[in-house]
């Protein structure tokens, strides 16, 4: 294995360092400088540097910064940025760490991005549930407050912002922007159809720059190096460092700053420790739960976000989630999908009949009244979803588990095979499937659909509890 | 006014009902304050739903009919616009819960770790309540802490990596009323990446009396039987693994 990764840490140097949430230690390690240095050049040349600097969002979607702020029309009238702080992608915590260790970096680099864009007015959307982190963000939005930094003519420049940290209430759709949108109005966080994009109409039908926490987090550290700087990290269409949360059969999962383009193994075995002892990575996550998942022979994809679009999936959000063998990927299907079904808002049929019927299927497969036609089928409800929604929960859901179909076809087949057996149903028994089943039975914990010698998966146990699974099939 | 809940049925005939007299409806001063102050904050007033809502629900427990009507009544909206908002976020409460939540992660990254039984676990140890009341244990989707898997969010503090076996603890602590699992907490933790630290910090102070949150057990239990607690893998919220390269070497034969 290659040396270890020891990228640039421009958002977590010394992020233990104790009382960085406060103004005073902050502004000791030169934090508000680039403030300083940003409003000392013309909003134009602040754009600049950003474009310069390659900067893609990181809240999901990877769109480049820069252009985002340029969309926003030109001109005297009331615009609107939003920091998406709602981080509910199953698998992500990253903002929840700079948030609640250095929330001033946040509220910096906002305050920039607002001079670039002309913005005046500003909220942190923060999920209700990171209740220690918006409690930090508020402490620090009242020094910043006292300090001249948000309120009216920033240090004699002219440019006014507020900033108000807007906690939400527990929906994931809210991450979404125009559900953010929708919900930061106090509605029900509803997406919007697109166009109008909120950079047109947005928060109360004006202008609107909405950016991740991370995204925003970085710019100070953009204008302190200059953007053709920054832009030299990374590779040529992933510039810079991204944080990296990586969870789930690792031994060390948590959040790591990588340069990107470095080798997805490089995260997975050499920071985070790989799977347990014994244990062989099945399949992973590259960008959240949303992502199509990759498998061990993907390992070597460079972790930027053309590379992994090239190998099938996505960077998203950043969110590595690592499922070992020892785990039937029916399960991982299960929760993916059952996770989306509590989520979808319920505005467009394709998501929220698509989630629910997935759900409904993979239970059928559990216990034994599935087919192997079953996959096609649950297969072609994930392609009706993908496109077909105001916003793109539905393909969350169709991306990971459409994949999860296409790679582990075979351990899908055995599993309908198995339940079918282990629920005695029709004379499976001497067909090629069962005997093909029989053989991954026995092929060794590759497969998993076999007695897991842990004990923790054993093949009984889906069709020993029929009553949670059979309530809507 | 007494409270009520929402059993008794619909009475067709009637009129929706209006934006809520203020000559009528009694408001805690305090809960009129807070509201107002949110109101403030935005161009539009009725963006302050979601922290208004928050607060009526601190205040009555969980989003009663009373709630509603003393939000509506300082918002100037019906009680039909909050009553929507209401329903569809899940920390608002729209039947009554206990005053206590644990809210238990079983989304992927934590079931991978072992939350199904986790959350089993609290289930079962809270059924009786504490002295009485009824603690709201839900299973929650994703809160951002996979790094701490399996986890929960104790009134708003986030712990773990909890195993099955400090649930007594947990529960001890919250009726007693100290901070829940100390050693456990999030807001202890270092992060992960070996690099990011030059030198070598303290633990950051043991947080954090989160005010009492609210949910509600309307989640139908999630299947157990997916993942497991993985073995020896409790790193602690040091997460004390050493920054040397060797811990890089893994064997890949």
């Amino acid at each position: 294995m290659a040396a270890p990764v020891a990228s640039p840490k421009l958002l977590f140097n010394d992020i233990d360092e104790p009382g960085l949430c406060t103004r005073e230690v902050y502004e000791r390690r030169g934090g508000y400088d680039s403030l300083r240095a940003a409003l000392a050049l013309t909003p134009e040349a602040v754009l600049d540097q950003l474009k310069a600097s390659g900067l893609r969002g990181r809240g999901g979607a990877g769109f480049a910064m820069g252009t985002k702020v340029s969309f926003l029309p030109k001109g005297a009238m009331d615009k609107y940025l939003v920091c998406n702080a709602d981080e509910s992608e199953p698998g992500t915590f990253k903002d929840r760490e700079l948030m609640q260790k250095n929330p001033h970096l946040l509220i910096e680099g906002l305050i920039i991005a607002s001079y670039a864009a002309g913005a005046n007015r500003s909220f942190i959307y923060i999920r209700g549930e990171y209740v220690l982190q918006a409690d930090a963000l508020d402490a620090a939005l009242v020094e910043a407050r006292n300090a001249g930094y948000v309120g009216e003519d920033i240090l004699g420049s002219g440019h006014s912002l507020s900033l108000v940290v807007h906690r939400g209430a527990g929906a994931y759709i809210c991450g979404e922007e125009t559900g953010l949108l929708d919900s930061l109005e106090g509605k029900r966080g509803n997406p919007r159809l697109k166009p109008p994009f909120p950079a047109n109409q947005g928060l109360y039908q004006g202008p609107t720059l909405i950016n991740n926490v991370e995204t925003l987090s970085t710019v100070p550290t953009i204008i302190r190096m200059g953007g053709a700087e920054y832009a030299k990290l990374g590779v040529e269409t992933s510039t810079g460092t991204k944080l990296v949360s990586v969870s789930g059969h690792v031994q060390r999962p948590g959040n790591y700053e990588i340069e990107l383009g470095i080798p997805s193994r490089e995260i997975i075995y050499g920071l985070a420790g790989g799977p347990p002892a014994g244990r062989q990575v099945k399949c992973w996550f590259p960008g959240g739960s949303s992502s199509p998942v990759l498998k061990a022979e993907d390992l070597d994809v460079p972790y930027d976000f053309d590379s992994l679009g090239k190998a099938g999936s996505m960077l998203g959000s950043g969110a590595i989630i690592v499922v070992d063998d020892s785990t039937a990927i029916l399960d991982v299907a299960m929760k993916t999908a059952k996770f989306y079904r509590h989520e979808s808002c319920g505005k467009c049929t394709p998501c929220r009949e698509g989630t629910n019927w997935t759900v409904k299927m993979l239970e059928r497969i559990d216990v034994g009244e599935a087919t192997p036609m079953d996959l096609e089928i649950m297969a072609s409800v994930q392609e009706h979803i993908i496109g077909n929604c105001l916003c793109v929960l539905g393909d969350a859901m169709a991306m990971p588990i459409g994949s999860m179909i296409a790679k582990f076809k075979d351990e899908f087949e055995a599993h309908i095979e198995r339940a079918r057996l282990s629920r005695g149903v029709g004379d499976a028994a001497g067909s090629d499937l069962a005997l093909a089943a029989q053989g991954t039975l026995d092929a060794g914990p590759e497969t998993l659909l076999a007695s897991d010698p842990s004990g923790d998966q054993a093949p009984g146990e889906h069709a020993g509890d029929p009553g949670t699974h059979q309530g809507g099939a | 006014m007494s409270p009520r809940g929402w059993d008794t049925p619909v009475d067709l005939e009637r009129e929706p009902a209006t934006i809520p007299d203020p000559d009528t409806t009694p408001v805690p001063a305090d809960l009129r304050v807070e509201i107002e102050a949110h109101m403030a904050n935005y161009p539009d007033r009725r963006s302050a739903a979601l922290p208004a809502l928050a607060a009526a629900q601190r205040v009555h427990g969980w989003c009663s009919p009373d709630a509603i009507e003393q939000t509506a009544c300082v918002m100037r909206v019906t009680p039909a616009y909050l009553e929507s908002v209401a329903s569809f976020y899940d920390m608002l409460e729209t039947s009554p819960v206990g005053r206590h939540s644990v809210y238990v992660c079983t989304n992927i990254s934590c079931s991978l770790r072992g939350a199904d039984e986790l959350y089993e676990a609290v289930l079962k140890a809270a059924e009786g309540g504490i002295d009485g009341e009824p603690i709201n244990v839900r299973a929650f989707e994703c809160l951002g802490a996979c790094d701490i898997a399996p986890m929960a969010s104790v009134d708003g503090v986030y712990v773990g990596p909890l195993s099955t076996a400090d649930v007594p603890q947990l529960l001890e602590d919250i009726r007693s009323g100290s901070p829940v699992l100390p050693e456990l907490q999030l807001a202890r933790r270092l992060v992960a990446d070996p690099h990011a630290n030059s030198q070598e910090f303290p633990r950051h102070p043991a947080e954090h009396t989160a005010r009492a949150g609210a949910a509600n057990p309307d989640i139908a239990p999630e299947e157990a039987s997916f993942g497991a607690p993985m073995e020896g893998d409790r790193p602690g919220p040091t997460a004390a693994y050493e920054p040397t390269p060797e811990h890089h070497e893994e064997d890949e034969s």
